[in-house]
């Protein structure tokens, strides 16, 4: 399945954030970040998380991003989140998670515990790596059709998708 | 996700008629009335009026589970604190929601008429005790009720009481899951029926069709799902005051009238707000807390408490269920709400057995983004897990009524205090025989039903893991008697002129239907009779 914009925008609408086809935004009223990093690790650990079935993770990883930009204190959270997890990245290997193989980027993932955290936005690093990186990550695929369909449920929870849906027989 | 303007004007109204405590659907529907009458209506609101622009990320916030369910409408664990003292655990801030809209903010959204023989308990089933009216006072106010709601349902329910008119929509049509259990219903002879919902199956009233987030509860992204805050702005549209994040400290009064609603601003101010006529609707909890803080030398045990029942007979609804899966897809969690019932067995109900309804899920199992969420395992792995665990799973909830008992109450607790020192309420609740039997019995139901189908259980609620559904009711009963009751027939209090309540907590027993529904037609005869006297 090869997921596109159109999708992110879906998965969007669905959390209440931005979500338009226009290009990438700044984080408003936040302190600079640096959006590319959060793009290129958001995307790198989208190579880890989402299933290999799936292709054309980079445009919708990006375009989920740009609505993600327009809360503050998300950006915020997911900046520290990244931050850490490249520390963790260049302890282990000299490189940044992105910069990484997807091997050395899952054992990344996997040393800090990420694996088997719970999500806490508030939490340890651990916690919060699981909230801003991989449960953003896995939200934005698993409550969006595209999502859905992977897994047999065309319109799953969180989505707008109507009322015909759960009228209808699994070969229908 | 900040609530409310922190600089709102929050002094008092002058010359007001009438001061509603409580911004929830009683409160929301009474203050509608009055106001259209005409009077100076002021609404005062312990929790904050919540911006509907955050509806969605209060939804995100439903789905991830970093945020248990008081959290996502903001409960404040201060200001909300209680204590839970009975033989089972109440889990009080799971069950309410506090700001403009109450706990419909994160209601169901299910609206059924109790029977005819709820009224009459003692009469009929020789348990309990009799409502000083019968169905038929309140038949015209249900109408008026679905009409204010608008429910959709439909009149294929051969054992529901009788009705004069359609709903006012068209009933949701059944899952496909649905038609699984009615097959297996089929062959045990057991109906199914359609469920009445408080949610939009077409656009009504000025809101949308229901578009099927899955999340009716705790959060409904589209308004679709009625909820009080349709009431409380259709009164403030009327010239009603909304006075938010102003919890009511104490009642000031003499010994036949309520003169004054004191109350606390976020400031840290403390105001009066005076009325011809005080309407509490603040929920089965805190309706007799607020009684019971404002005691007096006049009332010692606390206000409109001469019978000394204020706070007692608390009642809930007790939940049992069973669920398995199937080998084959029954298409689960693309709606978060309920399409069939049985009510077959409810009017079996006697000294032993009470009244029950089975229920029939359309969110068995849990949902795979839920499932992604709470694994240890991501990519391939993850996907692998999805598809195996989701989608065959099929599950039947039930209500069962549990009787008003002495020693299941709502009282003080003085040896903790919420934020602004007054101590928090206890609910010590306790279930009875009667109600756990019940309980087994539903469940062998279930069992039958679940086997009929092929299904294989996998879980159960039962006798000894049953909980409340977030009925809170009983606390200030209605009756004819002012020493065995604290309300009339007309909810107002026997011991003061001028202060009715409108409330679940006036139900003298709580039947087995959803409460909220009745609730709403008490709320519309409140108001008439506060009409009659103003």
């Amino acid at each position: 399945m090869k997921l596109t914009r159109r999708d992110a925008v879906a998965a969007l609408a669905a959390l209440g954030v931005g979500g338009t086809l226009s290009g990438c935004v700044a984080p408003p009223g936040s302190e600079p970040v640096d959006v590319d990093r959060l793009r290129e690790t958001l995307v790198a650990a989208a190579d880890v998380i989402y299933p290999s079935e799936v292709s054309g993770t980079a445009t919708f990883v990006e375009t989920f991003l740009e609505g993600r930009l327009e809360d503050p204190t998300h950006v915020a959270g997911l900046d520290e989140a990244v931050t850490e997890l490249d520390d963790n990245a260049m302890f282990w290997h000299d490189e940044r998670f992105a910069a990484l193989s997807v091997t050395d980027r899952e054992q990344v993932l996997r040393n800090i515990d990420v694996d088997t955290a719970d999500e806490d936005p508030t939490g340890t690093t651990s916690e919060r790596v699981r909230y801003y990186v991989v449960n953003d990550l896995l939200l934005a695929l698993y409550a969006s059709p595209a999502g859905g369909e992977l897994v047999g449920i065309e319109n799953p929870q969180g989505h707008p998708g109507g009322l015909a849906s759960y009228q209808r027989g699994p070969s229908a | 996700m900040p609530a409310t303007d922190t600089d709102a004007d929050r002094t008092p109204v002058g010359d007001a008629d009438v001061c509603v405590i409580g911004a929830g659907p009683a409160g929301g529907l009474v203050a509608d009335r009055l106001a259209e009458a005409g009077h100076e209506v002021v609404i005062l609101e312990a929790g904050p009026r919540f911006d509907s622009a955050d509806r969605l990320a209060r939804q995100e916030r439903g789905i991830r589970p970093a945020y248990d369910r008081p959290a996502i409408w903001d409960s404040d664990p201060e200001r909300d604190a209680y204590e839970s003292s009975g033989e089972r655990f109440y889990p009080l801030n799971h069950a309410r929601a506090r700001g403009v809209g109450g706990s419909t903010l994160h209601w169901q959204g299910m609206v059924m008429r109790l029977h005819e023989a709820d009224f009459n308990s003692a009469s009929i089933r020789g348990v309990g005790t009799d409502w000083p009216i019968d169905y038929e006072d309140l038949r015209p106010y249900y109408a008026a009720a679905e009409r204010e709601l608008g429910v959709a349902g439909a009149d294929d329910n051969p054992f529901a009481p009788p009705r004069e008119e359609p709903h006012p929509m068209p009933a949701f049509r059944p899952s496909y899951s649905d038609s699984l259990f009615a097959e297996a219903c089929d062959g045990l002879e057991i109906a199914m029926h359609s469920v009445p919902n408080a949610r939009n199956s077409e656009a009504y009233d000025g809101r949308n069709a229901c578009v099927g987030y899955g999340t009716c509860q705790p959060v409904c992204p589209s308004g679709a799902k009625y909820d009080a805050t349709v009431h409380v702005k259709r009164a403030e549209r009327k010239g009603a005051t909304v006075i938010d994040r102003a919890p009511v400290q104490r009642l000031e009064h003499g010994p036949d009238t309520i003169e004054a609603a004191v109350y606390a601003t976020p400031d840290g101010e403390a105001h009066r707000q005076e009325a011809d006529a005080f309407v509490i609707a603040c929920g089965g909890v805190e309706t007799p807390r607020l009684l019971l803080l404002s005691e007096s030398s006049h009332y010692p045990d606390g206000l409109a408490n001469s019978s000394g029942l204020v706070g007692t007979f608390f009642m809930d609804h007790l939940f049992a269920g069973t669920g398995g899966v199937l080998d084959e897809p029954t298409r689960q969690n693309h709606v978060g709400f309920l399409t069939s019932e049985s009510h077959q067995f409810y009017d079996e109900a006697d000294a032993e057995y009470a009244p029950f309804k089975l229920e029939f899920f359309n969110y068995a199992g849990p949902s795979p983004v839920g499932m992604a969420l709470t694994g240890d395992d991501w990519g391939d792995d993850l996907l692998a897990r999805l598809r195996s665990e989701y989608g065959s799973h099929v599950g039947m909830g039930g209500l069962v009524e549990q009787l008003p008992r002495e020693n299941s109450y709502v009282g003080l607790d003085a040896s903790t205090t919420d934020d602004h020192g007054n101590p928090v309420p206890d609910v010590h609740w306790n279930v009875g025989e009667r109600a756990l039997r019940t309980i087994e019995r539903v469940n062998e139901i279930q069992e039958r039903i679940l086997d009929e189908l092929g299904a294989e259980i996998t879980w159960q609620v039962g006798r000894e893991n049953t909980g409340p559904a977030y009925h809170h009711m009983g606390t200030t009963r209605m009756g004819d008697d002012p020493t065995e009751s604290v309300v009339g027939p007309d909810l107002r209090t026997h011991d003061l002129e001028n202060c009715w309540i409108a409330s679940s907590s006036v139900f003298p027993t709580g039947g087995a239907m959803n409460p909220t529904l009745t609730i709403a037609a008490l709320a519309l005869k409140a108001a008439d009779h506060i009409l009659e006297r103003l």
